[in-house]
């Protein structure tokens, strides 16, 4: 582990702020190499002098570190810490090394220096932009099969992980009244200006550090101390305040209505033994009162022949790995650039000891002072000229330098290329916001312009390219941005004194010379997606004259990196062949998010039992312990069936049927959703939502109920009590529950304001026990106090308050199988202990407990209907031979004036009715269709469609029920239902296989 | 029109690809065409090809206010499969198969779609029953689909979590071997390129301000940033804002416009091989040929007319795509945006005449219009050349809400399209 920094090639000492007394080691490709504490994977490798770190996405072109940043479209690596946390697509210069990281190049085979995919490159002619939508057509089959698969396997870069994600996440929400994103010299002084006058601050940054430009700028001076300096003892003096928080390692990644900002931090990717409770990352979701973008400026590289070989990286990243990683980025620098800022990057890596063979500057003027100072240090500056071309493949060699205008080429070696042509602002945050930019011709660029949201821009970002004035600039926002939320805060001058950070002047977009229109050769505007700028002259060629369709055929900008560099470029090569101005054609749209996000972060805890909480009832243990198997129902656990020792589902549930038709049988019916309706007007109220009439529904009466949606057709269903004249225990099915409070809320607070009603959701509050069969009465009478239990005084379809085991009851006297049955609420704490109770007598008296299966086939054998199971959304009452169930005298409810339209009233409905098959063994599958004639040629004219189907053993025959066309006037008629092998004879028949008269119910 | 193939490239990249022509014009306005088609989304501009191609009704121009293909046939997750309910569905959406199957031929243009298999996840008793009915409904009607155990379904997709632990497990599913996925830009270009290549005109820019009716209440042109357009006959095609252009006419249309949002991950070499869609846990994936992994869900729940939807529906539609791919986890979304989709009372399309004279209305798509852009565009160009529909939107009439001949196949099958 103590690696000499000497073997660090590029590594030089005395350079940078980070510590050779803490040395790391890491791999990459396997091979092990040293690095130091504060590394990025990127500075590790460039310190070791390895350039070349991967492949481009089509040509497979040999590939180096562009930036220092997050806006790194080359450098994506493969990352672990052991296999399960391998992760593709990491940007080497975002990526902090630790002791231990594994990295691995992506998208070559068989090695990164030798990688078969090369051939893409040497085809490259054919490979222009959008060149698949020209080929590939014929012959048809071969697209499936050949090209397709073949070009997949060429796409794509690292590898998606394999294994189950073995690290967790957290999100968390907070409000705060000023947030700053970014914290260079903006950020920071916004920060401490709005903290100081008593705003709640949160200031976040994407970097290890805060700082910025800081980290490589070495001319500013702040406060008297180097820049660098100033603001880690500003982000201490932040983070000791109570008032304030600070985020490292934290990307503002969305920017939402209503001032709602999504950050992402991450919390253990730079450790090398985080502790396990830790999460990988955070989600932090911000609500705040204000927000203050202090997002910076990216640095655009030169568009010219062979931009992309490995060596060839902007001026600032240079100047970053230099002054900040102590890492020189090569010994023999060349310097293209259009941008007073590269000449600043050369000037410090000159007085570093690397040799500077040129400035080329396309400019034929630059910054007098500028030239003055290159010629005091000795370097040859060569104005209005270009790089035609760079040199070198799997890394930079020479540059091919001539004058703009035309003229000679002098080749001058290189190990490496730094460029600079200008800056963009950030403005992806504000344009997020849905701001508007406005175009600066003057220094050609988007500023924010309209806003939208309340946000403010400051410093490079806002195009404030002056240090004085971005720090005036800050102040006076963070001090705004407090007194605005803090009306009463005390006021605290914020006074910042800096020096240096000239403005840089100069800018290039588009195409550099050499590389203009006509000219073939791959200089490229978008490295990862390998876009040259003769491809968007392509596009334009080709009639795309948007630039969202210039984007969308060449992909420019459509990297991960998302066009952090390319966008501009691409822009103004296409506005120039359009020969249109550049804010006439227009920005593409920035969307979220700004870098690539994990989905487990966003995912945070809701995975595995928390994706969706598990829903159990109050006797949930007591049907675990008596066997019982589950299914899911909506949210629900539910009982499914109870087997005992070596039955099988079918067995159980034979079993749990006749038990429950000839002795006893017990059922949780506790999931069934229930609505409490109160009020003067709650009468008045139901008759509206159900179909049935409810006026005279007696006190202590029972009543089924079916509510339609306003089409006419059935929503959901469910028994109703009358409590009082102005309560109602309403029932709901088991998934309905949510949505029929949501629709009589609806109804109440938009059709019927005037009513006064209230409604309470109870699902949860009471549990309940069907106890069924004709010996229902003997279980349940001995347990009961204060109601009489027999058919005179509690007759089917009536209720009654008392107590049972000793606790309130509201106690039903109803039945969904078709027996004489009781259904018990509790209180839900009291749900189990009553069960088990009443399950030891039920159990002593010979009966069951039966699951949702059991209920499911004995309800059949009484063609009860679930709804969602036998209606599907296009079923009337009446369709469903429920009739009976719509009052005939009301002159409305839900759903009335959907019910007479003539499609619902017209002849050869689909209807309810019962089948039979005729080899009367032959259980029907749920969902099969059945037709009149099952010789007819395909499409087969389907009639109808099995609802529910179930072997009954209390008939001894397979039983079903169905939907079908004009279903109730085919009694006795047979049909067929085409099964994949053979085709089932079926009889239509009522839909009551058990007790047809119905005395069963009344015991 | 030059035709593409793979010599023509070889050509050109001989001499720089400088023979490659505008793919479409940007014509000269006439004062009047026989037809416009309001809206250059996929569907208008299929209008507009099949116009030319089946009818010869070649004096036709697309009006876009914006750029072509930019509204949601450049924002959806392009999963094309026709295994629906209903006779209606299965027939319109059946016939769109067809003709994607030979799409890029017939356009000459490489579409992409790419038959790698729609899988529909069932995960409990009544997930199971509704599939079930479709597979038997479809095998009756012609339609490919069929059904997969648990174990089939992970053979078919082995990224797939069949875990019995699982919140929600795997019961089974349905496959519809011939669904796939296209390439969706591709899809407008294709059209309007080979439209343009028969003399429509596509007209970029040229923002419709207004409808015109003669005397007798009838279609005389409309009224555009660019001034007044005649024509007998005009076919509204805006997707959501088609309540919008309607409203122009003096037409009332039952819609209601959502924000819909996706999300691809960053791209990686292939590791999904079919597209897979869950109701019950509510999220679809595939991954496109580029190896993004391309996801969707529902719509926000609140009606909008902003293309930009809240960041909790996204973080629940990855719940759910982490839940059945635990391996995803460590993937990272890189785009996600929205679009807004019209969504009819029965949650299928209107393609049909309008109480208007000469004026007609292709809407109402909901999530799931891309897949049935070919059809779409077929059955409409019939309806609007001979006034009368084809025999695959008989069904989908206006007319349908007032008399209650509903073809509903979200209530019937609770399945997002």
């Amino acid at each position: 582990m103590n690696a000499p920094v000497s073997i660090q090639p590029n590594r030089i000492p005395g350079k940078g702020r980070l510590s050779a007394a803490d040395p790391l080691r890491f791999t990459f490709d396997g091979k092990t190499l040293p690095a130091l504490k504060g590394d990025t994977v990127a500075s590790a490798l460039i310190a070791n002098d390895i350039h070349l770190v991967g492949r481009s996405f089509k040509y497979h072109r040999p590939r180096g570190i562009v930036s220092a940043g997050s806006e790194e479209p080359n450098a994506l690596l493969g990352i672990q810490r052991d296999v399960a946390r391998h992760t593709p697509n990491i940007r080497a210069t975002v990526q902090e090394v630790y002791d231990g990281l594994e990295a691995t190049s992506q998208n070559r085979w068989p090695s990164l220096k030798y990688d078969i995919g090369e051939i893409n490159d040497i085809a490259s002619p054919l490979l222009s932009a959008g060149f698949y939508y020209k080929t590939f057509m014929w012959p048809r089959k071969a697209w499936d099969k050949v090209y397709e698969p073949f070009i997949r396997k060429a796409a794509g870069l690292g590898k998606a992980p394999v294994h189950k994600d073995p690290d967790h996440y957290s999100s968390q929400h907070e409000h705060c009244d000023v947030l700053i994103l970014g914290g260079g010299i903006a950020g920071l002084s916004a920060a401490l200006a709005a903290a100081k006058n008593g705003a709640r601050v949160i200031i976040c940054d994407e970097q290890a550090t805060f700082g910025g430009a800081l980290h490589f700028d070495s001319d500013v001076t702040v406060d008297g101390m180097d820049g660098f300096s100033w603001a880690q003892k500003v982000t201490a003096e932040l983070a000791a305040m109570d008032n304030a928080r600070v985020l490292l390692r934290t990307t503002a990644f969305g920017y939402y209505a209503q001032n709602y900002v999504a950050l992402i931090e991450r919390v253990t990717e730079h450790l090398s033994a985080p502790r396990a409770d830790l999460p990988r990352e955070r989600l932090w979701e911000v609500r705040a009162k204000k927000v203050i973008i202090a997002t910076g400026s990216i640095e655009r590289h030169m568009v010219f022949a062979n931009n992309d070989r490995p060596g060839i990286l902007l001026a600032s990243a240079a100047r970053t790995y230099l002054n900040h990683y102590g890492v020189g980025v090569g010994k023999n620098v060349g310097v293209y650039t259009a941008n007073d800022s590269a000449y600043a990057a050369a000037f410090d890596l000159k007085e570093a000891g690397i040799n500077i063979p040129a400035i080329v500057d396309v400019r034929d003027n630059p910054n007098e002072e500028l030239l003055a100072k290159a010629s005091a240090l000795g370097i040859r500056v060569l104005t209005g000229h270009g790089v035609m071309a760079a040199g070198g493949k799997l890394r930079v060699s020479s540059m091919s330098v001539a004058p703009v205008n035309g003229g000679a080429n002098e080749v001058i070696a290189v190990d490496s290329i730094i460029m600079s042509g200008g800056w963009t602002p950030s403005v992806h945050m504000f344009s997020q916001s849905r701001g508007k930019v406005t175009y600066d011709a003057d220094k050609s660029r988007f500023v924010p312009g309209v806003y939208a949201q309340d946000c403010v821009s400051i410093g490079a970002c806002n195009g404030t390219d002056n240090l004085s004035a971005t720090i005036d600039e800050a102040i006076a926002a963070g001090e705004d941005a407090a007194r605005a939320v803090r009306h009463n805060a005390k006021q605290s001058a914020t006074a910042i004194n800096a020096t240096g950070g000239e403005a840089w002047e100069g800018t290039l977009i588009g195409a550099a010379p050499g590389a203009e229109a006509g000219k073939v050769v791959k200089a490229f505007v978008d490295f990862q997606n390998d876009v040259t700028a003769k491809d968007i002259r392509l596009a334009v060629q080709e009639g795309f004259h948007s630039i969202e369709h210039v984007k969308r055929f060449t992909t420019n900008g459509m990297a991960t990196d998302q066009g952090k560099l390319s966008n501009m470029h691409g822009l103004a090569i296409a506005a120039e062949a359009l020969g249109k101005d550049l804010p006439e054609v227009g920005l593409t749209t920035f969307r979220a998010p700004y870098t690539p996000v994990t989905f487990g972060a966003l995912v945070s805890h809701s995975k595995g039992t928390l994706f969706e909480p598990t829903r159990k009832t109050p006797m949930h243990d007591s049907e675990v312990a008596i066997g019982a198997v589950f299914e899911d129902v909506g949210s629900w656990k539910r009982a499914w069936y109870y087997p005992k020792t070596g039955e099988d589902m079918h067995a159980a549930v034979n079993r749990e049927c006749k038990t429950a038709r000839t002795n006893v049988g017990m059922f949780d019916a506790s999931t069934l959703g229930k609505i409490e309706v109160v009020g003067p007007d709650a009468a008045e109220f139901l008759n509206l939502i159900y179909t049935n009439p409810f006026l005279k529904l007696g006190v202590g009466k029972l009543r089924y109920g079916i509510m339609c949606r306003e089409d006419g057709f059935i929503y959901d269903d469910g028994v109703v009590a009358r409590i009082a004249e102005d309560r109602f225990h309403v029932t709901t099915t088991t998934g309905g529950a949510p949505r029929v409070l949501n629709m009589m809320e609806d109804y109440l607070q938009t059709e019927f304001p005037h009513m006064k009603v209230w409604l309470t959701s109870t699902s949860e509050q009471w549990a309940v026990i069907a106890v069924q069969g004709p010996k229902s009465r003997d279980i349940v009478s001995p347990f009961v106090e204060g109601i009489d239990l027999s058919t005179e005084a509690l007759p089917h379809m009536s209720m009654a308050e008392g107590t049972i085991c000793g606790v309130p009851t509201r106690l039903m006297r109803m039945s969904f199988t078709g027996e004489m049955g009781f259904e018990i609420n509790v209180p839900a704490d009291y749900g189990r202990a009553v069960w088990d109770t009443l399950y030891q007598a039920v159990e002593e008296a010979g009966g069951c407990a039966y699951g949702t299966e059991a209920m499911h086939v004995l309800r059949a054998e009484k063609g009860y209907i679930i709804v969602g199971q036998d209606t599907d959304g296009t079923v009337t009452p009446y369709d469903a031979g429920l009739g009976w169930a719509v009052g005939k005298k009301k002159t409305d409810f839900v759903g009335i004036r959907g019910l007479k339209r003539p499609d619902l009233v017209a002849e050869g409905r689909r209807q309810l009715v019962g089948l039979k098959s005729v080899d009367g063994r032959s259980v029907l599958e749920e969902g099969a269709q059945i037709v009149d004639d099952p010789n007819q040629p395909m499409p087969m004219k389907m009639i109808g469609w099995v609802s529910s189907s179930y072997w009954s053993g209390n008939a001894q025959k397979p039983i079903a029920m169905a939907l079908i066309e004009d279903g109730f006037n085919l009694m006795g008629k047979k049909l067929y239902v085409p099964m994949a092998n053979e085709v089932i004879e079926v009889e239509v028949c009522k839909a009551v296989f058990v007790d047809e008269e119905g005395g069963r119910l009344h015991g | 029109m030059r035709r593409f193939s793979g010599f023509a490239v070889a050509r050109e990249a001989m001499r720089a690809h400088k023979g490659w022509e505008k793919q479409w014009d940007n014509p000269e306005l006439k004062s009047s065409y026989d037809v416009i088609i309001i809206g250059a989304g996929g569907h208008g501009l299929a209008t507009a090809y099949y116009l030319a191609k089946e009818h010869g009704i070649t004096n036709v121009a697309v009006l876009e206010k914006g750029w072509l293909g930019g509204g949601n046939t450049g924002r959806n997750t392009t999963i094309i499969r026709s295994n629906y309910l209903f006779d209606e569905s299965a027939g319109l959406y059946n016939h769109a198969v067809k003709l994607w199957e030979g799409l890029s031929q017939d356009l000459n243009y490489n579409v992409m779609f790419s038959q790698r298999g729609v899988m529909m996840m069932a995960h409990n008793v009544h997930d199971v029953q509704v599939f079930k009915r479709h597979v038997h409904a479809n095998r009756l009607n012609g339609v490919d689909n069929e059904w997969l155990t648990p174990e089939q379904a992970k053979e078919y997709c082995p990224p797939l979590d069949i875990s019995k632990s699982a919140r929600y497990p795997v019961r089974g599913a349905a496959l519809q071997r011939k669904g796939g996925t296209a390439r969706h830009d591709a899809v407008a270009w294709g059209y309007a390129r080979a439209a343009a290549a028969r003399g429509v005109h596509i007209v970029q820019n040229c923002e419709v301000k207004g409808i015109r009716r003669g005397a007798s209440g009838e279609v005389t042109g409309v009224e555009t940033s660019r001034g007044f357009i005649g024509a007998k006959k005009v076919g509204v095609v805006a997707a959501g804002n088609t309540s919008h252009v309607m409203q122009m006419a003096d037409v009332q249309m039952p819609l209601e416009s959502y924000p819909l949002q996706a999300l691809v991950s960053e791209p990686v070499k292939p590791c999904f091989p079919c597209v897979v869609m869950s109701n019950t846990v509510h999220a679809y994936i595939s991954q496109s040929d580029k190896g993004e992994l391309v996801i969707g869900a529902g719509t926000d729940q609140y009606t909008s007319y902003s293309q930009t939807g809240g960041l909790h529906v996204i973080q629940h539609t990855l719940d759910a795509i982490c839940e059945i791919f635990p391996i995803f986890s460590r993937m990272k979304m890189l785009r996600s945006w929205g679009g807004i989709v019209d969504v009819t009372p029965d949650r299928s399309p209107i393609i049909a005449q309008t109480p208007v004279e000469g004026l007609y209305v292709n809407c109402g798509w909901g999530t799931g219009g891309f897949k049935a852009t070919p059809g779409s565009g077929h059955v409409f160009a019939h309806t609007i050349a001979n006034a009368a529909p084809h025999k695959f939107n008989e069904g989908y009439t206006m007319e349908r809400f007032t008399s209650g001949r509903l073809i509903d196949e979200a209530a019937a099958a609770a399945v997002s399209h």
